[in-house]
């Protein structure tokens, strides 16, 4: 069968194969095309030969089909109890079922896959938690994820979204000009009110190495000049690198893991060219796992770390807050109730669990703080995770598996929801957008800015 | 029949049992990978071992997670069931005898009243177990004829063993059914999910070095199981 022109196996390399996929607005063409995209099937099954090892195995064949992760999946509760929602159902009838067949399935099998790797499981890893066996399912989709992307059968939006990052080391089209040109525009625009604030691109062995994310650069860069802002105030020697300075990573959700592996090889040859004492990056949550958690294993590193220390923003803001470094004026504080969404993939995955609560505590009036329930590790997606918010192909998918949440949000009886990570931010924007849920939702960057004290001798001169 | 049973028997049964098993947890310890798992096992021997521990201690104390507290009916039966299972053939009197003969050590063997009232419960629990698997939507869903078959292997050496308590003409039939059954239970272990005798062990570590290496456990943080 001759190779179809949008949607194939190949990932994409180029601009121009990007272009073109652009260009067919929503994925019609490129869906219609999956309809008859033939599935290798000596492919599957020596790909899943060669990498599914002993653990993966024993998942799939100790489950002991107990029905105790039901309740423990958002996107279960809100299906009404719907059976072919449980996590070990939707992994056993999907990945266990190509495992059972030694990879002979067909097309109408794989796009029913790819519905339930995308629309049906988050990754958000929230089942392996209540796993009496400790099977973690949110791993396994992720590992099927992997299988459906080397197919072809992967939504639109993540194909492309792995494209970028094999295109552009970005999960957009943002050039590495781009970014520098961005940063430094959005800095001069601050300048009047911060004298000397700037943005040293390049420095070598600074403290800090900053990395963001792409869609910064491209939607909201204020938030690019919101982080200089704040490491000028805190006298943080800090830097940003002119190549590798993108931390997401859509190659994460996509499956494709060479991407992945492009991707953070980009950032660990920055982190080896300027010899920083560590890296801080952003407030994202599947960026800060692509990058600091999962990252060093697609890199080969042996030791599961970054090559210099890796931090999330937060960690960065609690210790600059804990210092004094940064000084917050208690009238400024916030006063009205106020909730915290934990991130999935810096939370249940990294424990940063206290230290966000550490900065609440500096930042929000004594006894205006309602957390979630449940909360930590144990606190739902957010219900647009795992790249569930980008794909138009499940939207109204996307938009009943924010009920979770919202109902959360509600029961706080929080008017303001410091939501920490991009994807979270995006999923309680879009849930206020179509719920009309009486909430306002922030990143931390634009709360701390608003009240913390301006030390005397970075104050404009009048 | 019961002399073959007890003898030769209990030893192709017994060797079967701990081999396959041994077989299978080498096998899945020598297969796990720390690029594929992506956790660096071997780069942070004690924190992994740490998680481990930890992952499996929680999960073997009753409401010890979240995950027992939040579904207290199924954990109840759960751990009936299973101390049942584990307890009885190993401490009721009439086995430590056996088992004494055989290996030539004493186990402390329970109070027949507390065996008695154990062996009922775990009986019962065996038939909310069986209840609860067609009761639920999302168990029934799950459910396949290898569930079936281990509740049956599993609830065959206690009814067996049951009546020959009660029913003191049929003893030695029961006997026979009795033992042949429990060895049954035993051969089928390493080939089916029973295996879970020893893998709910290596999987908890895995998942829990898992946590203590990788999920936050470097960074100072204890999953809350
Ligand atoms: S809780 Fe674990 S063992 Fe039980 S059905 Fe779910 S995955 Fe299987
Ligand atoms: S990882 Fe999250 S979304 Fe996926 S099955 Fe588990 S609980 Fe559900």
């Amino acid at each position: 069968m001759a190779e179809m022109s949008l949607c194939n196996r190949r990932p994409v390399n180029d601009e121009e194969t990007l272009k073109a996929l652009l260009s067919d607005t929503g994925g019609k063409e490129y869906y219609k095309q999956m309809e008859s995209l033939d599935v290798d099937t000596d492919l599957l099954w020596s790909t899943i030969s060669k990498t599914m090892n002993s653990r993966l195995k024993t998942w799939l064949s100790l489950c002991a089909h107990c029905g105790m992760c039901a309740d423990s999946c958002f996107l279960y509760r809100i299906s009404d109890r719907d059976p072919t929602q449980v996590p070990a159902y939707k992994i056993q009838s999907t990945l266990g079922e190509i495992v059972k067949r030694k990879g002979k399935v067909d097309n109408a099998f794989m796009r029913r896959a790819m519905e339930y790797a995308w629309a049906r499981c988050t990754c958000c890893n929230r089942c392996g938690l209540y796993c009496p066996h400790g099977i973690d399912m949110g791993v396994m989709f992720s590992y099927l994820r992997g299988l459906l992307y080397q197919q072809g059968f992967v939504p639109w939006e993540m194909k492309i979204g792995a494209g970028m990052h094999r295109v552009y080391q970005a999960q957009m089209d943002v050039t590495d000009e781009d970014f520098v040109e961005t940063f430094k525009w959005m800095v001069e625009e601050y300048e009047e009110d911060y004298p000397g604030l700037a943005v040293p691109v390049d420095k070598q062995g600074a403290d800090i190495l900053y990395t963001v994310n792409a869609r910064e650069v491209k939607h909201y860069p204020e938030d690019l000049a919101e982080a200089a802002i704040l490491f000028h105030l805190a006298g943080a020697d800090w830097t940003v690198a002119s190549k590798g300075w993108e931390l997401t990573s859509l190659a994460m959700f996509a499956g494709d893991w060479e991407a992945c592996r492009l991707q953070v090889q980009s950032v660990y040859d920055a982190m080896e060219r300027l010899r920083p004492r560590r890296m801080v990056g952003t407030e994202c949550g599947h960026a800060h796992r692509a990058t600091v958690v999962e990252g060093p294993y697609w890199a080969g590193r042996e030791d599961g770390l970054t090559p210099v220390p890796s931090i999330h923003y937060v960690e960065w803001l609690a210790e600059a807050l804990r210092e004094g470094k940064l000084k917050i004026d208690p009238k400024k504080r916030l006063k009205v109730p106020v909730t915290l969404q934990d991130s999935c993939n810096y939370v249940r995955n990294h424990g940063l669990r206290d230290i966000v609560r550490e900065i609440l505590s500096y930042i929000v009036e004594p006894g205006c703080f309602r957390d979630m329930d449940p909360s930590k590790e144990h606190n739902y997606c957010c219900g647009g995770g795992g790249g569930f918010n980008g794909i138009g192909l499940y939207r109204a998918e996307r938009n009943k598996a924010l009920i979770t949440k919202r109902d959360q949000i509600l029961n706080t009886g929080a008017e303001l929801v410091v939501a920490p990570c991009h994807n979270c931010w995006d999923a309680i924007r879009d849930m206020v957008e179509e719920y009309h849920i009486p909430v306002k939702w922030s990143f931390l960057k634009p709360l701390v800015i608003s009240m913390v004290e301006i030390p005397d001798h970075l104050k404009p001169k009048e | 029949m019961l002399a073959f049973l007890t003898g030769p028997m209990f030893w192709i049964a017994l060797v079967v049992f701990v081999a396959g098993l041994a077989a299978r947890g080498v096998w899945y310890v020598r297969g796990l990978n720390w690029q594929l798992d992506r956790v660096a096992y071997r780069a942070h021997p004690r924190a992994g071992i740490r998680g481990a521990l930890r992952s499996i201690f929680y999960w073997l104390v009753p409401m010890g997670t979240r995950g027992w507290r939040v579904q207290p009916f199924m954990t109840v039966v759960f751990f009936v069931f299973h101390a049942g299972v584990v307890a009885i053939p190993l401490f009721l009197l009439a086995h430590t005898v056996f088992l004494a003969e055989k290996f030539g050590a004493w186990l402390p063997a329970m109070p027949q009243p507390a065996a008695d009232v154990l062996a009922w419960a775990a009986a019962a629990c065996i038939i909310l177990l069986a209840l609860r698997r067609i009761a639920l939507p999302e168990v029934r869903i799950l459910t396949d004829l290898q569930d079936w078959l281990i509740l049956l292997l599993t609830a065959a050496p206690f009814v067996t063993g049951l009546f020959a308590r009660y029913d003191a003409a049929g003893y030695e039939s029961w006997m026979i059914a009795h033992v042949l059954s429990g060895e049954i239970l035993l051969i089928a272990a390493p080939f089916t999910r029973l295996n879970h005798i020893l893998l709910f062990f290596l999987s908890r570590a895995q998942l829990g070095a898992d946590y203590g290496i990788k999920r936050g456990g470097l960074k100072g943080t204890d999953v809350a199981w």
